[in-house]
Parts: structure tokens; C-alpha cells; sequence
């Protein structure tokens, strides 16, 4: 570990650390633009000189220059200042003075910079700005090029995170200009975090485009919901509006990256919203009051107070699950199921439908075998790992309809039966793996493939020392919870549909069937008029995830607590207090008033969810040797990447990026 | 700066050029230009391959060639590399044309020692010929571009024809050796001087001159 000293105090670096780093270390602040964590290290825009002896008697680049024994780096010197005085001056002759038009203003690392380390003035001003045509990279991102300062760091990241290489660097010097091929538009599922990553205002977000200020939004901690990585974002609002949804940095789920849909689906929380109380009459659903609703439930469930269900949707946090579950209990009834399309595996033991490498850990893995996962649209971030992990070294093989991966892998059909036998080159490499994990996804647990798939963890040795390569991947926020709660029966729907309830309580399930449920009064607790609540009898407005506080378990079993943004529109109230006055209804007593009670005693019954982190769930189950696989995976569960909740699907960003990037319409605009 | 956009994609482009493959002796060096990359590292043989490409379109339409947007497609995918990352290269180099030029490509060195030994008259002397810069001229001869130093300046003011150099020009020089072009000819290349060889200096030895006859060595008098 090289000793350097910076600005004269001497610190211990790691090896291999850059002389940024290693004033980073020392508390020093380095101004930068290209240079980024989590891409490779470019040193193309200078701004993060400095001066290093032994050494060219000159400024260096410090996120280029790697530490070595002894070197005396300074960051405070006349020198250093005028360097970065002359990068700023040579940066700013070409960007134009439009920052109060400009999107970024407030949050822009030039303007930032420009006040910390510039000269004050320009010896340029009779200079022509450079001008630069807009560039069109899709209904996501708003381009206005003149204000690149070519730090490239979009480029890289397509390249090197999202790998798709669709952004780049075209013709040279002051005429560089940043697009993509024939101005197509970028259409990964991560395209949008090249808006947090450029330091200026050359991409910003087009939904987003003259809507608020930064400094008039307030931040609220959330989790995304959209998919079951539990991302980290925080919900920026103002007044009653989601206004945008910013990733936050968390190392063990989401890095610092958002996919496209959680970052955009924000704009369907104000669309098709249920805001009052609606009753179906003579076959329409008309509006009515609360108390009408209530008396109507509890009037159907006259005579036999046990025969109520709830089924659980995607997106619904614990305490709404834990709420109906203690209603039900209070009824009499354990009729309560969370995975909606009807799936049935095994959840006596969680282990066996966690994601136990961790979503940081599946980096490390050395073979991967996914089994019925269109990762990319199911987990875009986990996409991102398995491309860190590819780059390492792993090889991917996937038995599943073939979809385009964003790293080299090998599909071996459609066929389950694989499992059972296992191909050569498989069986070779699974058995040369020092990390090796199997991931298997939604397609996959709904032909039944767990018990087949727990096999191959003896087969190929999946958990070994501070090692366990058994995973599954969920693509619900609530799935994890829901199983932790035990909100589910043995054989899932059709166990629901067989009990004949009368009433059956459906809690935002917007994807399951509602044919078996015809002769039920049909409840539906949820946020927005979708396909759920044109089925319903009786609808009860509640909240979605930005309006009430909750706790969220990620695919890994991450316990992440989310907080409430803004309040729901008119007169929808949060879920638990909905289950609350409904028990009053029936007159039956679930033994909480207040949220805090609520989750206090939801604690006391799941620990586990009262502890963020990772919750521990044991050990793998003994693997049935009698199980077999079989069956054709004919397709994955989601269709349409962009509208796969209630949410998305009201969303008009979500439906044009549907319409525009999977389906092709050409509904590109004219240039601005 | 001469305009590097691409030639527009437009369908009578991909008409014109959608099928294009190397033909059997530029498929044998292609890859032997691959070949020269270790495994895993083709895509190091774009440049030589744009500029093969470039050739090859050169030969089809009896120009120094260019690049439309269709090859550029084909090279990218007979190295297997996403296509931006080959226009990328293709844009940022000046050897590749990426717009149609006419038979001759004249490319007139406009850095400063040849600023300073007439550059200036030998671009008007191109004008003069009905040449414009960026543009092929009626008789689909001439394109005229200016270009940064092309490292003759021993023997500057020099012009660039297609794969040949053209030095020590004047405008009646240059109009001799664009005339014979023109006729179909092969004027002499390199210097135009009477009597240059190359680029020895053009009078006596200046300095250096104890350099003459043997090697020697100078550091100990600095």
C-alpha cells in the first residue's frame, strides 16, 4: 500500500488507487466531469488537475495518474487553481449561457464548478458558441447538444453497463458531437440513467422537460416498485405531484442506476386514479359512499362471516398484506394469496424462492444458469450484474425462448426437460465453477420447475462456504413479503377459487383472473382503474406506493422500509386504514388502531421484517430425487417491458416508449 | 474544416450500395488484415478494413471511393462490432471519404510551412480550375479539400492526389500535373523541383554538415 502525501499530509493508499482517489482519501474535493466511479477513467475533460511530484513539472490529470510510493500530491497550489481556472475558461467558450431555460440549472455540476473553481470572466467572449444540431435519442431523453461538454460519460456507460452500444462520439475535436446511429432512439431498459450521468444539461429528462426546479422539490426515501429488485430511489414532489423518481446509491441493490420504468412510471401516479367510492348498480359501477360500500360487504357476508379472500397484488407493501391477513384471521378465514397468476410452487421453505448470491454477489458468480428468466425486462438492474459478472470471467447459459442478452450466453432451448440431463458443456462448466449459480425465473416456476431445479443445487454444488448459488428471481415487490407473512395457501388461486368465498378482497391484484370469482362480491382495494377494478363490484380507493409509508422485500429477502411522498388524490386513503374501518363493518377486531401499532405487531409476528438487510431464511430444503422437469417454456411472463403494473400502464411515458421502442411506431416528434 | 457528416441514408443509398461485399481478392485481405489481430481482437482491422471498403468503392465508381453508410454497416458486422463504434472511427479520420468524391481528390495542405511557401495561391489556382471545396466538379474529376499537415514541409507547398504526393508546387506546376491527370497520364510524383530528388535540402547543406560523410556525434558541443 503506497504512502503519498496530499497537501502535505501523509496517507495510506490502496494499490492500484488514482491520484484522484487518493485525494479523495485525504478529504480533498477534485472537480471532474468525466471521470465517474463506476465507468473506466477517460481523462478527457481535464478538469481534475493537479500537481504531482516526481513528475513533468506540469499540471497532471489525477483520475488518470496512478499513486505510487512517496509521491507529493498537491491540489492547493497557484498552479492547480490557474489550471483549473484555464480548463473551466477553455470548457465554458462553447457552452451556452442558457442556464435559466436550462433543466439542469440548480443540479448542474458545470454551473456547480464553474462558481467553485472558475475565473470569474471570459477572455473569450467575442468567440462563436460552437453550434450543434439536436440530436433524437427517444421519448426519454431530451438532448440539447450545444451544451456537451464531450465527457463521454454517456458513452461509456452504454458501452460498459447497460451494454448497448448505441451511443457515441462522432467526428472530432470541437466538432464532436454525441449521438446515436442515425439518431435511433436508445432503447435499453437503463437508457435513462445517462440523464443522471451527464454533468451538464446536454440530456436531460424529456417527460420531465420545464416541469420543476430543484430546489422547490421535496425528497422522500422510497423503494421502487415496479420490479422485485427494490431499488432505491427518492420520490421528488411538489405539492400533492410526484414530480420524478431519482435513483438513490446503494451498493447491495441498485448501484446508482434506475431502471427506465421506475424512473418514469412516476407520471401515472396522477392518471386514472380511483379517488372515490364506487359500487356497481344494475351492471355500472356508480359512485357511493363509504359507509354504503362498508354496510354492503358486511351485509354479504351475513350468515357466513368466514367466507371472505384477499388476494394480493404486484406492488403492495407488508403492512397492507399483514392488515387483510389479520382481518381475515378475525373472520375466521385464511383465504389470503399473493401470487395472482396462479402459480403454485413450494413456499414452505423461503430459502428455496430467495435469491441467495445477493444481487451484489451474483457478480462474483463464475457460471450462471438461468432457467426461464428474460432477466432484461424482468430485472433490468440484475441485467447489469450479470454483465459485471460476464466481464469477470462467467459464462452464461439460459434455457428459455431466446431473448437478447446484453452479454455473451449460450441458450439451450426451450425444452425443461435439459435439467434432468444436463448438456456437456454445461455439466463442464458447472463443474469447473468456484462460484457457480443457478437462476431460475418466472417462466420456470410456473411449469413447476423448482423442486427439478433445487436438484442441480447438489449437482453442481450451488452452496458451498460463504457461497450459495441457489436463486430465484421474482419479478413481484410484493412477492417476498408476501411469503414471508405466509399470504399464501398450497395450491395458490385454485385453492381461493375452490373455497367459493363470498367475498373475495382484491388488494391492487390487477393481473389475476376473475372467471372463478363470478358469483363473489368482488372488492377491489387499489390505486388506479385498471384491469382489476372494471371487474369489481365495489371499489375502495386506497393508495399506491408514493402515498403511504410500507415496508418492501426485494428478490434477495432485502427488508427496505419506503416512505409516504404525497397524499392520495380525493377520497383514497391508505390501504391499512381501508382494512381497518372494514373491520369495523364486520364487527370484528384485528387489534390495531394506528399504523405503529399496525407494524409493531406485524414485527412481533415476522421479526424479520422489522430489521432492514438482508433477512436470513436458513437453509436450503433436501432437493426431491424424484423430481423431474418438463415442458416447454413458450414464452416469458411479461409481453411488453414498459406496462407491466397498473402504474406503467396508466403512465403515457410508459405507453409511448411501449408503442415507440417495442412496437415501433414512428411517433417521433419534430424537432424542437 | 471539411463537413464530415455521412451522405444521407436515403433509399436510393441503400439501393445503390445495400449489397455491397468484398470482392474474392479484398475478402482474402481482409482477412488477412484480421488475421494480424489475436483472437478476440478483430475488431482491431477496422481502420485497415474502412479503408479497403473505401478502396473497393473507389474501384466501382472509378473515384478514390468513400464511405456510405451501408459499407460502414458491413464492416461493423464482418468484425462484429456495433456500428457506432465504427463511425465513430470512420468520422473521425480524414482519409475517409464520407461523401462521394470525384476521380481525383485533391487535398491541398493548408498547415503552415506550406501557408508560408504559398499554399494560399495554390488553393486559388485549384478554384481557378473550377474546383470547390467539399464538392465534385461537373466533369466528376476534381473534389477539393483542404487538409492539416501531411508532413512534407521540407518540400512544401504540396498537394495530395489520391495516394500520391505532389511537392514543391507552384500554380503552373500544380496546373501541369493536374492537366496530365486530367489527359489520363501519370505525372512524375513527389517533388516538382527540376533537379530535387526528395526532400535533400534544396541548396547546400546547411547544418549538420559533419554529418556528410560519417556518422557523428554532436552532443558533446551542445
Amino acid at each position: 500500500m503506497p504512502k503519498v502525501t496530499v497537501d502535505g499530509e501523509e496517507i495510506e493508499v490502496p494499490e492500484g488507487a488514482t491520484v484522484l482517489q487518493a485525494a479523495e482519501l485525504a478529504g480533498k474535493e477534485i472537480p471532474r466531469f468525466c471521470y465517474h466511479e463506476r465507468l473506466s477513467i477517460a481523462g478527457n475533460c481535464r478538469m481534475c488537475l493537479v500537481e504531482v511530484k516526481p513528475g513533468p513539472p506540469k499540471p497532471q490529470a489525477s483520475c488518470a495518474l496512478p499513486t505510487s510510493e512517496g509521491q507529493e500530491i498537491r491540489t492547493d497550489t497557484p498552479m492547480v487553481k490557474k489550471a483549473r481556472e484555464g480548463v473551466m475558461e477553455f470548457l465554458l467558450i462553447n457552452h451556452p449561457l442558457d442556464c435559466p431555460i436550462c433543466d439542469q440549472g440548480g443540479e448542474c455540476d458545470l454551473q456547480d464548478q464553474a462558481v467553485a473553481y472558475g475565473r470569474g470572466g471570459s477572455r473569450y467572449e467575442r468567440e462563436n458558441k460552437r453550434a450543434v444540431t439536436e440530436k433524437y435519442m427517444g421519448p426519454l431523453i431530451k438532448t440539447i447538444m450545444t451544451r456537451c461538454i464531450h465527457c463521454t460519460r454517456c458513452v461509456r456507460f452504454s458501452e460498459e453497463v447497460a451494454g448497448v452500444d448505441e451511443i457515441g462520439a462522432l467526428y472530432r475535436g470541437e466538432d464532436m458531437q454525441i449521438t446515436t446511429y442515425l439518431e435511433q432512439a436508445a432503447s435499453h431498459e437503463l437508457s435513462a440513467n445517462v440523464i443522471d450521468l451527464c454533468p451538464v444539461g446536454a440530456l436531460t429528462s424529456r417527460p420531465y422537460a420545464f416541469e420543476a426546479r430543484p430546489w422547490e422539490l421535496k425528497r422522500t426515501l422510497s423503494i421502487d416498485v415496479s420490479d422485485a429488485i427494490g431499488a432505491n430511489i427518492s420520490l421528488h414532489s411538489k405539492g400533492r405531484e410526484v414530480m420524478r423518481a431519482l435513483p438513490r446509491v446503494n451498493d447491495d441493490v441498485n448501484e446508482e442506476w434506475l431502471s427506465d420504468k421506475g424512473r418514469y412510471q412516476v407520471d401515472g401516479l396522477t392518471k386514472r386514479r380511483l379517488d372515490k367510492v364506487f359500487m356497481r348498480k344494475r351492471g355500472k359501477l356508480a359512485e357511493a359512499s363509504w359507509d354504503e360500500a362498508f354496510k354492503a360487504i358486511a351485509k354479504q357476508l351475513k350468515g357466513a362471516p368466514s367466507s371472505i379472500a384477499a388476494v394480493a397484488g404486484d406492488m403492495v407493501d407488508c403492512e397492507t398484506m399483514f392488515a387483510a391477513k389479520a382481518l381475515l384471521k378475525a373472520s375466521g378465514s385464511d383465504l389470503t394469496e399473493a401470487r395472482q397468476t396462479g402459480m403454485t410452487y413450494n413456499v414452505s421453505n423461503i430459502a428455496a424462492v430467495n435469491f441467495n448470491s445477493t444481487l451484489a454477489g451474483i457478480e462474483t458468480a463464475d457460471c450462471i444458469l438461468i432457467v426461464g428468466s428474460h432477466v432484461r425486462w424482468e430485472a433490468a438492474l440484475l441485467n447489469a450484474r450479470l454483465r459485471k459478472a460476464v466481464k469477470g470471467g462467467a459464462t452464461v447459459f439460459v434455457v428459455g425462448p431466446e431473448w437478447e442478452t446484453t452479454y455473451p450466453a449460450t441458450f439451450l432451448g426451450n425444452d425443461l426437460s435439459v435439467l434432468n440431463r444436463v448438456p456437456k458443456a454445461l455439466g463442464d462448466a458447472m463443474k469447473a465453477a468456484e462460484r457457480p449459480a443457478v437462476i431460475l425465473g418466472g417462466a420456470a416456476l410456473a411449469k413447476g420447475a423448482l423442486a427439478p431445479a433445487l436438484k442441480l443445487a447438489d449437482k453442481f454444488k450451488l452452496v458451498r462456504d460463504d457461497w450459495n448459488g441457489f436463486n430465484v428471481l421474482h419479478m413481484s415487490a410484493a412477492r417476498m413479503g408476501s411469503l414471508m407473512l405466509d399470504f399464501t395457501v398450497p395450491s395458490g388461486m385454485a385453492d381461493i377459487a375452490k373455497a367459493a368465498p363470498k367475498v373475495v378482497l382484491s388488494l391492487a391484484a390487477d393481473e389475476m383472473n376473475h372467471e372463478p370469482f363470478a358469483d363473489s362480491l368482488k372488492v377491489y382495494i387499489g390505486h388506479h382503474g385498471d384491469k382489476g377494478a372494471h371487474m369489481a363490484d365495489i371499489i375502495l380507493p386506497a393508495a399506491s406506493y408514493a402515498e403511504k409509508a410500507g415496508t418492501y422485500v426485494n428478490t434477495e429477502g432485502r427488508v427496505q422500509f419506503a416512505e409516504k411522498a404525497v397524499f392520495a388524490p380525493g377520497d383514497a386513503r391508505e390501504d391499512w386504514t381501508i382494512l381497518r374501518a372494514l373491520a369495523d363493518a364486520l364487527k370484528v377486531n384485528v387489534g390495531f388502531d394506528s399504523f405503529a401499532e399496525l407494524q409493531a405487531k406485524m414485527i412481533a409476528e415476522v421479526p424479520a421484517l422489522g430489521e432492514e438487510g438482508l433477512a436470513d431464511y436458513g437453509v436450503l430444503p433436501k432437493a426431491d430425487s424424484k423430481a423431474k422437469a418438463e415442458g416447454l417454456i413458450e414464452s416469458y411472463p411479461i409481453a411488453d417491458f414498459y406496462l407491466t403494473n397498473p402504474i406503467a400502464r396508466a403512465s403515457a411515458v410508459m405507453q409511448q416508449c411501449s408503442a415507440e421502442l417495442l412496437h415501433g411506431e414512428d411517433v417521433r416528434e419534430a424537432a424542437e | 474544416m471539411a463537413d464530415r457528416t455521412p451522405a444521407p441514408d436515403t433509399p436510393e443509398l441503400r439501393a445503390r450500395w445495400g449489397s455491397f461485399e468484398w470482392t474474392k481478392e479484398n475478402r482474402k485481405r481482409a482477412d488477412y488484415h484480421i488475421a494480424k489481430y489475436p483472437d478476440g481482437r478483430q475488431k482491431s482491422a477496422v481502420m485497415p478494413l474502412l479503408d479497403l471498403a473505401q478502396r473497393q468503392v473507389g474501384e466501382e465508381t472509378e473515384t478514390q471511393g468513400w464511405l456510405p453508410l451501408p459499407v460502414i454497416e458491413y464492416v461493423a458486422k464482418y468484425i462484429d462490432v456495433p456500428v457506432i463504434r465504427v463511425l465513430e472511427v470512420a468520422t473521425f479520420y480524414f482519409m475517409y471519404n464520407m461523401k462521394p468524391v470525384g476521380k481525383y481528390h485533391v487535398q491541398v495542405c493548408g498547415t503552415t510551412p506550406c501557408m508560408l511557401r504559398g499554399s494560399d495561391d495554390i488553393i486559388s489556382a485549384c478554384k481557378k480550375r473550377g474546383m470547390e471545396f467539399g464538392k465534385v466538379s461537373e466533369d466528376g474529376l476534381w473534389t477539393l479539400t483542404e487538409v492539416e499537415c501531411m508532413g512534407n514541409c521540407a518540400t512544401a507547398p504540396m498537394v495530395q492526389i489520391n495516394d500520391d504526393n505532389y511537392e514543391d508546387l507552384t500554380p503552373e506546376r500544380l496546373d501541369t500535373v493536374l492537366d496530365a491527370l486530367a489527359k489520363g497520364e501519370q505525372p512524375k510524383t513527389g517533388t516538382q523541383e527540376p533537379g530535387r530528388h526528395t526532400s535533400e535540402p534544396a541548396n547546400a547543406l546547411s547544418n549538420l554538415t559533419d554529418m556528410v560523410d560519417a556518422n557523428h556525434d554532436y552532443r558533446g558541443e551542445w
